[in-house]
């Protein structure tokens, strides 16, 4: 029962009214950003970051505002999925499949309710299963040598890829190439300077958040130059009927079996590595048409249940994500990443310390993760037609806010033309990469992760006096070579099929017809 | 085939580089066993293979725009260098509305319509940000 109490001071922690207000905040900008396309939750935490930073919050009050801006983000997601059959980001993709035909006959207003429900009920029990199984993991993670944290964050980046991913190689390049990038500057243990050739502004390291901002938001702004023209969105969006907000009773029974299995499935894929919420809300869909479905006969035609299905198992995805995050600082997915970036610009290393040093953080965090649940659904239900008149405000209107607020938030932090200038540098590479199918997020990840794993490397090998064979030497080690190197070998073989099936789904949706 | 093959090309190049950048940090006074040049190599052997994998095995070609829209990107990342170089001489306020106008206009928005959203854009962010919130923006010579 010590979970409860821990828990009860968190809302303690949680309930001033300075974090109220800040977790309402959160919630209404994640929810706008996660509706508007090309503005999803990764981005919207990274241009957020160093103003929460420089605005003088503090570490409680500053997670508070960006995970409520990380919910809001997958609540707001589905809002263009529906009306528009653009995914506001990647893991409302699925949702387009089911919703936007309901709009189109009608039900546009039931479908966002219901959805809005969805995902309330997948986020909610996701974030009870973080408070129990978080502590558990916690346990293990103490076991934990350097050598064993070595393998840990080789696993990560193993398996950063997921199961979906077409090639491994790319995979491979962009951590290298991200913990490469982390090597510049001073070395902690030696203090000797590395790859810096005497430039000044190179001596503390490239500061993780200009890549981040510089490698998402910035990038974004390129993809939309290039596109301009090509596709127009957000034109009839006004046009659609919203109908009735409320869900009926009858519709939520309807659903709720749907919603029940579908958390579960999500939650399960946010916790294991290389999933996230995009296989979450994928898993959820296709295994709800299996079962409620298995002649496809009404999924992909407005049924309401392929609608209730992917939004919960996104939302309890992205709550099960933060499970190793929290508890072993490896985040599986590019949005924990982010999230990896706050708690490092605070100054918090999440890991199983993080519990017993910081309890106030991590159950504040936690409870407040509750209370901006509750918001969201109360934003999300009576205010939908709110957040659908965003949808209006064209993208050569937004994106050049977008681009301001990133520049913004580097200056205030840095003050220097040096970094502006390596964030458009890191806005122009991010554009070519994605052009060439390089993941960004092993990059950004290398960044955070990479000093944390040469130095477990460096003290595991100081340890056993240079003998390599002790990264080997326990069952621990080994079981976590074995996940890592599955993980990176599976989608070898099964990860264009894996692809192609998801492709398909979307091809069969309403795009065919 | 060709855009791996060069990305291949240059990865290799990166990862010598980074190679031989590693070999001239200089000797430490005390050092562990593995030092401080021992983790970056073996990056540099990651980096080197996956670059050959490029090489011998690439990806189909992705969508290279048009020549005249790679032109309009190189032209808007040379504009947003120079915001940065800019911004500490002209201050906030001034560069902003000039470069959001100008994103604004190559978006596709009307020459009238952009240049009112620079200057909305560029008044409602300092506002909030600077009067409202209290950064430090930076100051130009009018003092904004």
């Amino acid at each position: 029962m010590d979970t409860f109490v821990q828990l009860y001071d968190g809302f303690a922690v949680a309930l001033s009214w300075q974090n109220l207000l800040l977790a309402l905040a959160g919630c209404f900008l994640g929810t706008m950003m996660g509706a508007l396309p090309g503005l999803g939750p990764a981005n919207g935490v990274a241009i957020l970051i160093p103003l929460a930073f420089t605005l003088g919050l503090d570490a409680v009050a500053a997670l508070i505002l960006l995970t409520s801006v990380y919910y809001g983000a997958m609540y707001g997601g589905r809002i263009s999925s529906i009306l528009l059959n653009i995914p506001g980001d990647e893991p409302a993709m699925m949702t387009c499949l089911d919703g936007y035909p309901m709009a189109q006959a009608g039900r546009a207003g039931e479908a966002l309710a219901l959805s809005g429900v969805a995902s309330f009920v997948g986020a909610f029990f996701a974030t009870w299963g973080l408070v129990f199984l978080a502590p558990l993991l916690v346990q293990i993670a103490l076991l934990f040598g350097p050598g064993e944290y070595f393998v840990l964050y080789t696993l990560a980046f193993a398996t950063l890829g997921g199961i979906a991913a077409s090639n491994q190689a790319k995979s491979a390049f962009a951590a290298a190439l991200g913990i490469a990038i982390a090597m510049i500057g001073v070395d902690t243990q030696t203090g000797v300077q590395r790859f810096t050739f005497g430039e000044v502004h190179l001596y503390d390291g490239i500061d993780f958040l200009i890549a981040i901002v510089g490698l998402f938001a910035l990038s974004e702004v390129f993809v939309f130059l290039e596109n301009r023209g090509s596709h127009e969105g957000g034109k009839d969006s006004g046009k659609m009927k919203i109908g009735r907000v409320t869900p009926s009773f009858k519709l939520l029974r309807y659903c709720t079996p749907t919603m029940i299995r579908s958390t579960v499935l999500g939650f399960i894929s946010g916790v294991l590595p290389g999933a996230g919420a995009s296989l979450g809300s994928f898993l959820a869909y296709s295994v709800e048409k299996q079962v409620s479905d298995p002649r496809s006969e009404t999924f992909g035609k407005g049924d309401p249940r392929g609608v209730a299905a992917p939004e919960a198992g996104n939302n309890a995805a992205s709550g099960g994500a933060l499970v190793p995050m929290l508890a072993l600082g490896v985040p599986g997915s590019g949005t924990t990443a982010v999230l990896l970036a706050v708690l490092l610009t605070l100054n918090i290393q999440p890991g199983p310390l993080l519990f017993q040093n910081n309890p106030d953080v991590v159950w504040g965090l936690i409870a407040a993760l509750f209370i901006g649940n509750f918001m969201l659904l109360a934003l999300n239900i009576p205010m939908v037609g709110l957040f659908t008149r965003v949808l209006l405000v064209p993208t050569h209107i937004l994106m050049p806010i977008v681009a301001m607020i990133a520049f913004i938030g580097i200056y205030s932090i840095t003050g220097s033309t040096f970094e502006l200038s390596m964030m458009v540098g890191f806005g122009a590479l991010g554009w070519v990469l994605r052009k060439l199918d390089v993941p960004l997020v092993p990059i950004i990840l290398g960044i955070l992760l990479g000093n944390e794993m040469e130095v477990n490397l460096r003290r595991a090998m100081t340890i056993s006096n240079g003998e390599w064979t002790a990264l080997f030497d326990s069952w621990l080690a080994i079981t976590l070579w074995t996940i890592a190197i599955v993980g990176f070998v599976l989608p070898i073989f099964l990860g264009k099929r894996v692809k192609k099936k998801m492709k398909q789904a979307e091809e069969e949706g309403p795009l065919s017809d | 085939m060709m855009s791996d093959r060069v990305l291949g090309g240059v990865g290799l190049a990166l990862a010598a580089f980074y190679a031989w950048a590693a070999t001239i940090i200089p000797e430490p006074f005390s050092s562990d066993a593995i030092g401080p040049d021992g983790f970056p190599i073996i990056l540099a052997i990651v980096l080197a293979i996956s670059s050959l994998y490029f090489v011998l095995k690439p990806d189909p070609d992705p969508q290279w725009p048009a020549l005249n829209r790679l032109a309009e990107l190189g032209f808007a990342l040379l504009v947003m260098f120079a915001y940065a170089q800019v911004l500490p001489v002209f201050g906030f306020v001034f560069s902003t509305i000039i470069i959001t106008a100008y994103l604004t206009w190559r978006l596709g928005a009307g020459p009238m319509a952009s240049i009112l959203n620079g200057i909305g854009t560029s008044i409602g962010l300092f506002v909030i940000f600077e009067l409202l919130f209290g950064l430090s923006l930076a100051d130009g010579p009018l003092g904004f």
